[in-house]
């Protein structure tokens, strides 16, 4: 409980907390929806926002406001599923190569390298050309979980490399301890903070990944997330129009979820700095 | 001698196995796409109106498959695309047919360099000189207001920041031209109409960039400074009563530049991919809407040119980095 209080002492922290529990209302939301998300033609076109309609309607036919709700759900469903398995993928990689070290350190290090030097989001456009037929919700984000490692994996492996030279690798491993339960309980909970803001970080890049694959028209634009939305208004000419309550929706509702996102690790990587926080709360 | 048996040799075949590794991962995606650029390129001609006898078609089928270099197996296909690549020639475009990919690059590159060379260079310095000063005198009201306005945007993803940049400035206000990188019909010439023609247009994918790539720069330093200004010779510059300007300018800021100057070679090597989405948002003319139309269009060989200028640009930039890192910070040896 002292943490939760000290950590909201940042204003950083509450406004990110705030704007991600009403983003999470809002996706829960979406199992209310009076409309399926996937039909056209279920309301009428071009309202402006009314009590009815609390945000207008859009070109299609669609509630504005119940559609944001599923393209909220699901642009989070995506980036979850990219950020825990690529986490995943990371921690693992790292790990293995930080503690095994020659030749499977480096042949891992090398695939990693490999992997940052081609230019991804060329790579994803031509792979999403490739699944267009069968994409859907767990296929992106799979695929962007599959490049989205490579680099934490590297500061992973750096942290494990300077935990593997202490003293206490040595006593733990002179006493007994099996590979596994010492990199577990001994070294698992000094990487847990960096993993945990990285994971973070990785679901902001994947949402914005997506929002770009889905303005260049590379995902099913029936799926509504926030990308696909913009897409549609973009389609229809809707700031020509003077539709802003169609397009601004899925940018304001990005746009806030980035900073708050951001704000977020940035803020829970500072508590957790041993030197900033004495800072931010004094010592104790 | 352990230097280079030590250090320089290993990273030297480092280089070559990730050049080659890219380079291979790129051969192979492009063929595993659905798209068959032999059956477009005729699907395209039946379209313009030719009629043609089974007999002719079966001829050009042939010739345009060896063209494109896609006759025989993968692994055949393979070893002659190493071949062309040594000799430096990429084949011809598929969809510019017959314009040579060389060519394309050439006429493409200009447009890309003088937009990221430029943004970059801008975007580093001042990041860095306004990063060192709020870093510096961190705890004054403008270095908090900097960082603030530096926390909003830097989170936001390249492509909603150029959209939201480009819906305010040219569709609300209609201050700067919407799209391209010249005005229509216009011919390269070195006159001042031209010139000024071309850095109006391109100045908002230029504000984009310089925007976000200068919050990039300003948090990071900042970050830098703040560390380097509690080390303890800056304490003791301090009270032995060095003037405040020197310490900023000749001790603090010269010693966070180092990771800062990795960071720009860095960026100078991304150059070759990263203009993707600048160029598409503004339908600017250079590598990365030829390489965008060429992903779109399945066109391999001019793929493969950009993607191979592009690795072995990052990678090679990466190597020098390494290389001359002994020359800005004399505490890194190899040996």
């Amino acid at each position: 409980m002292k943490v939760l209080r000290d950590l909201f002492k940042d204003y950083r922290f509450c406004f990110s907390f705030g704007v991600l529990v009403i983003i999470l209302i809002l996706a829960f939301l979406s199992n209310f929806s009076p409309y399926d998300p996937t039909l056209w033609n279920v309301v009428p076109k071009n309202m402006k926002p009314s009590a009815q309609y609390l945000l207008g309607t859009d070109s299609n036919g669609q509630d504005i406001f119940w559609q944001a709700t599923y393209a909220v759900r699901n642009s989070l469903i995506i980036s979850l599923i990219a950020a825990s398995v690529s986490r995943v993928i990371a921690v693992l990689v790292g790990m293995v190569a930080g503690y095994t070290r020659g030749n499977t350190d480096r042949i891992l290090m090398f695939i990693s390298d490999g992997l940052l030097v081609i230019p991804l989001f060329l790579i994803l456009v031509m792979l999403a050309m490739i699944v267009r037929q069968r994409m859907n919700l767990v296929v992106l984000g799979l695929m962007l979980s599959a490049f989205g490692w490579a680099w934490d994996a590297r500061v992973i492996r750096s942290i494990i490399i300077s935990l593997r030279e202490r003293e206490f690798t040595k006593t733990a491993v002179l006493s007994g301890t099996g590979t596994i339960k010492l990199v577990l309980n001994e070294y698992m909970p000094f990487a847990m903070p960096l993993i945990f803001s990285t994971l973070i970080n990785n679901i902001s890049w994947a949402i914005g990944l997506e929002m770009t694959l889905a303005l260049l028209g590379l995902v099913d634009v029936n799926v509504p997330t926030l990308g696909t939305m913009l897409n549609w208004a973009i389609t229809y000419q809707a700031m020509f129009l003077g539709r802003w309550n169609w397009v601004l929706t899925p940018v304001v509702l990005a746009v806030f979820m980035f900073i708050a996102l951001y704000w977020l690790s940035v803020s829970i990587s500072e508590y957790l700095d041993p030197r900033t926080r004495i800072q931010r709360v004094g010592a104790q | 001698m352990t230097f280079l048996k030590r250090y320089l040799i290993p990273r030297l075949i480092q280089y070559v196995l990730i050049i080659w590794l890219g380079i291979t991962i790129v051969f192979l995606i492009p063929r595993l796409t659905p798209n068959d650029p032999v059956m477009a390129m005729i699907t395209q001609m039946r379209a313009q109106g030719a009629t043609l006898e089974s007999g002719a078609m079966d001829g050009i089928i042939a010739d345009l498959t060896e063209m494109y270099g896609l006759g025989g197996s993968w692994l055949d296909q393979y070893w002659a695309f190493w071949g062309r690549l040594f000799r430096g020639d990429f084949g011809v475009s598929f969809f510019n047919f017959p314009t040579r990919v060389n060519k394309l690059i050439a006429t493409a590159l200009p447009w890309t360099l003088g937009l990221l060379l430029t943004t970059t260079v801008i975007s580093w310095t001042l990041g860095n000189i306004i990063g060192g000063l709020a870093g510096y005198h961190a705890r004054k009201g403008w270095s908090r207001t900097l960082d603030a306005v530096a926390m909003v945007v830097r989170p936001q993803p390249y492509y909603i920041f150029a959209f939201a940049l480009l819906l305010l400035l040219a569709w609300v206000v209609r201050l700067f031209p919407v799209t391209g990188g010249s005005s229509l019909g216009a011919r390269p010439t070195f006159t001042w109409a031209y010139i000024k023609d071309v850095l109006w247009h391109s100045f908002l994918p230029a504000l984009s960039l310089v925007i976000l790539g200068t919050a990039v720069n300003f948090q990071t330093m900042k970050l830098i400074v703040q560390n380097v200004n509690a080390e303890n010779f800056v304490q003791y510059a301090k009270l032995g009563g060095v003037t405040e300007g020197r310490i900023v300018g000749k001790y603090v800021i010269r010693n966070a530049l180092l990771p800062q100057v990795t960071g720009l070679a860095l960026s100078f090597g991304q150059i070759f991919s990263g203009a993707l989405i600048t160029e598409i948002v503004f339908s600017y003319p250079g590598l990365g809407m030829l390489l965008y139309n060429s992903v779109i269009r399945a066109d391999y060989n001019l793929i493969m040119g950009i993607t191979m200028l592009s690795i072995v640009g990052i990678t090679t930039a990466i190597l020098v980095v390494d290389l001359t890192y002994p020359l800005f910070d004399p505490r890194v040896r190899y040996y």
